[in-house]
This record gives C-alpha cells, sequence and structure tokens, in this order.
C-alpha cells in the first residue's frame, strides 16, 4: 500500500489510475494497443469497469425506454404490414436491452441492480425518449433519425476493447439495419405522398430536430480524462465528430426530399465541415435531469411493468437458483 | 392517473408517483447460455445468454431473442454455472513449439517429388 502518494484530487487522469498495479496496467494497456479484446475475467483497472458498467447499462436503459415513444404508434400503425413491421422493431429493442445488460452483468453487476437504479432515476438513458411521439410520423423520425443516430454510435463502438460490448453490438447493428430502411422507406411515403402527409412529416422533423441535435451529448472537453478513456478503447470518438458524420450522411438526404430543417445557420462550409446554431444545451441539461415533457411518463410505466410482472416471476423462481457471472 | 399519447398506457391506469419495492436478489432468475445451430450440419454456435427460471424457459427466451431472425433449426441451453471453463490467464496451455507443420496438411507436399518422378521417367 503507498500509504503516503497524495493524489490531487482535481487531477482526474491520476485519479483514474491511482492504487494501480503499474505492470498489471502497462500490461493491459499494450494488449488493448495490440488490437486485443479484454473479456471479463482478465484484470482491468477499476476506472476502466467503472466506465463500462454505465456506458452499457445507459444504453441498455436507452433501448428499453425508447420502446416506449415507438410503441406509441402500433395500435394506429396505418395498414398491416406497418404495424407488423413496427412491432418487429420494437421487439428488437427490448432485446437489445438484454443483449446490453448481459454485457454490462460480465462486469459485475446485476441485472436486478440495473433496473433498480433505472426505475429510481439513479441511471440516466438516452435523453431523447423524454420527448413524445405525437402522431405517427415522429414515430417515423425516431425511426429513421434516432435510429441512424444510435449506428454511428453504435459501429464506433463496437471497435472498442471490452469483448462481450463489442459482440452484442455487432448483433445489434445488423438489425439495426432494418430499422434505418424501415424508419427510411416510412419517412419517403409521408414526403412524397399527400399534401397533408408532407405537412405531418415536416412537423415531426421541426419538433425532433434539437433532441437530435442533442444526441450525441455537448463537445468533449479535452481533457487527460478522456484521453485515457480513448486509449482504453472505452470512447471511440469525440461527440463532435460523430455529431458532424450524422450531419453529413443525412442532412442531405433529408434536403433531398424537399424537407426544411429549423437552423438557419446549417450549412456545409469550405473545409467540408457542418456547421450549425449551437444546441440548447440547458434544455438538454434541464431533461437529462428529469425536467423533459415524459421523464415521469416514462419511468412509471417502467416501475408500473416491473411490478405487474413480479408475482409470475417470483411464482417461477425455484429454490435451487443461484445466479453466477455470465461468461461472455 | 397517466393520460398518455399510448392509449394502451392510459387503459393501464399507472399512477405516476407509483413506488414500488426493489427487485430483490435472482428476480430476473440464473442466466443460461444459448447456442444457435443456423442450418442442419453446421455446428452449435455460442451466442449469449438468456434469464430464465428453468431450461424449458430458458429455450422459449432464447428462441425469441437469438431466433427471430434469420436461420434457425435447433437451439441448445446450459445453465452458466454448469460450464467449466479454462482461465485466460492460463492461455500459454495452447502455446507449443512454433514448428508445427508435421501436424498439418500444408506440411506434406508431394507434387514436386511426383513432377520429378514422372520428368524422369
Amino acid at each position: 500500500m503507498y500509504g503516503n502518494a497524495y493524489i490531487d484530487p482535481n487531477d482526474k487522469a491520476a485519479m483514474m489510475i491511482a492504487g494501480e498495479d503499474p505492470d498489471k496496467l502497462a500490461a493491459f494497456e499494450a494488449r488493448i494497443a495490440r488490437g486485443e479484446k479484454i473479456e471479463p475475467k482478465d484484470w482491468m483497472p477499476k476506472e476502466y469497469r467503472k466506465q463500462l458498467i454505465r456506458m452499457i447499462e445507459q444504453h441498455g436503459h436507452s433501448e428499453i425506454i425508447g420502446a416506449l415513444p415507438e410503441g406509441t404508434w402500433i395500435t394506429r400503425a396505418p395498414g398491416f404490414r406497418r404495424k407488423l413491421a413496427l412491432m418487429a422493431k420494437v421487439q428488437d429493442e427490448v432485446g437489445h436491452a438484454q443483449l446490453l445488460y448481459s454485457a454490462a452483468e460480465t462486469l459485475g453487476k446485476s441485472r436486478e441492480a440495473m433496473i433498480n437504479d433505472l426505475i429510481t432515476g439513479k441511471s440516466k438513458y438516452s435523453n431523447v425518449f423524454n420527448y413524445p411521439a405525437y402522431t405517427w410520423a415522429d414515430a417515423c423520425i425516431i425511426a429513421w433519425l434516432i435510429d441512424a443516430g444510435a449506428i454511428i454510435n453504435q459501429v464506433a463502438n463496437a471497435k472498442g476493447s471490452y469483448g462481450p460490448y463489442c459482440r452484442a453490438l455487432d448483433r445489434i447493428c445488423t438489425e439495426e439495419s432494418f430499422h434505418l430502411k424501415y424508419g427510411h422507406d416510412n419517412v419517403v411515403t409521408l414526403a412524397t405522398g399527400t399534401p397533408k402527409q408532407r405537412e405531418m412529416v415536416q412537423a415531426a422533423l421541426t419538433r425532433w430536430w434539437p433532441p437530435i441535435m442533442h444526441f450525441f451529448g455537448p463537445s468533449d472537453k479535452i481533457s487527460n480524462h478522456t484521453e485515457i478513456l480513448m486509449r482504453w478503447k472505452v470512447k471511440m470518438a469525440s461527440n463532435d465528430d460523430m455529431r458532424q458524420q450524422f450531419l453529413n450522411m443525412y442532412v442531405p438526404k433529408i434536403w433531398d426530399l424537399g424537407l426544411t430543417l429549423p437552423d438557419k445557420n446549417l450549412k456545409k462550409n469550405a473545409e467540408g465541415k457542418w456547421e450549425y446554431t449551437e444546441p440548447d444545451w440547458e434544455e438538454f441539461k434541464r431533461v437529462i435531469n428529469g425536467g423533459g415533457p415524459c421523464n415521469a411518463e416514462r419511468l412509471a410505466v417502467r416501475r408500473d411493468a416491473e411490478e405487474r410482472g413480479r408475482w409470475v416471476r417470483e411464482a417461477l423462481n425455484t429454490a435451487d437458483s443461484k445466479y453466477i457471472v455470465p461468461l461472455a | 392517473m397517466i393520460k398518455s399519447l399510448d392509449p394502451r398506457i392510459t387503459r393501464a391506469e399507472i399512477d405516476l408517483e407509483n413506488n414500488i419495492e426493489p427487485l430483490r436478489d435472482l428476480d430476473q432468475w440464473e442466466t443460461y447460455e444459448v447456442f444457435h445451430q443456423k442450418r442442419r450440419g453446421d455446428q452449435h454456435m455460442h451466442v449469449g445468454i438468456v434469464h430464465a427460471p428453468n431450461a424449458e424457459m430458458a429455450l422459449i427466451f432464447g428462441k425469441e431473442q437469438y431466433g427471430r431472425r434469420g436461420l434457425s433449426v435447433n437451439l441448445w441451453v446450459v445453465k452458466t454455472r454448469d460450464v467449466f471453463a479454462s482461465d485466460y490467464d492460463d492461455s500459454d496451455i495452447f502455446e507449443t513449439v512454433p514448428e508445427k507443420q508435421y501436424r498439418e496438411a500444408g506440411g506434406y507436399k508431394v507434387m514436386d517429388k511426383i513432377n520429378k518422378y514422372k520428368k524422369g521417367l
């Protein structure tokens, strides 16, 4: 024990590796630098474990809560094929949560603990799902553009260092490609349809643009802390880089349909970078901390579902059950 | 009661201020490792886990989770606690002498000899 070593609590980078065995840390970092994956029972720094649990768990919660705004329109989908497709998509999202929770569990946090942290509001989930889907067109914009954003994030993270998370993401990305095509098809149908349909999809796009711009989060502060997370391949791309990638891929497709975006400053500059009005980060913080239009409803629905299912889960439980952490 | 844009949620009459007891340990049961076979003749491949109260339920959840897309003909489920695994720290047990040509098909090349023999005839 290094009793006298003083670590400045303001030096986040030093705090992250405080107390770690330097030899083990060096071997761990060398493994990641060689492009090898870390598996659940390998030695890892405490902070690596903590950050991954937080990230994967939040990702899982986002899939579960994301099913709620989209599910809003299942009962009133326009036609049987659309209804089947939307049910399949929502089921996929819930399945993705299962895969992600499983990956987080391998790091030592039980599924019960994750669900408890979600329903008490301790854990966060993607902020966009605190907004309502007012019309069918909102569900279409979510399916196309929120899923597009999620794919950019997930493709980047699938190249990360933690084996179970990468495997879950590979499976998820394959399924998301259907969501993206499905969402695009829906938006194109509305945008090329009757004047009323066009009006509906334009209104939904205008409503969803600010949350979409919030989706990747505020600009990362370039700190030693971020540098370490990037070196450990926990964080794979900066929030701004992902936002640029999203704008580059999707703004032209939106404009192709003759739809407009509610930001007069949005344009690609001579260097090929997108310029835009800085999103309202105060609004982002207000919503993420519980002040959005749907936060309370989302969590109440989640709690209700857990409570109503509890007697079934308890009835099925057998006396010889014994939990051990999944292997992979 | 929640008045939601989703009629199913409104019908469920959910109290916005509902507080529930936290989930207890094993509320979500234990885990089963799932092995999936795509086509007859393929190997079963490990695809992940499901939480389930028994093997029959694990098969049902496994089908929903890993068999709802693409091809599937068969699933196996095994309790995680019944898997006995080697340790990554012992990966060196798989290291042998670097030169293993003698136990691989590619280590046996006869065409040169056959061609040379035929030329000499």
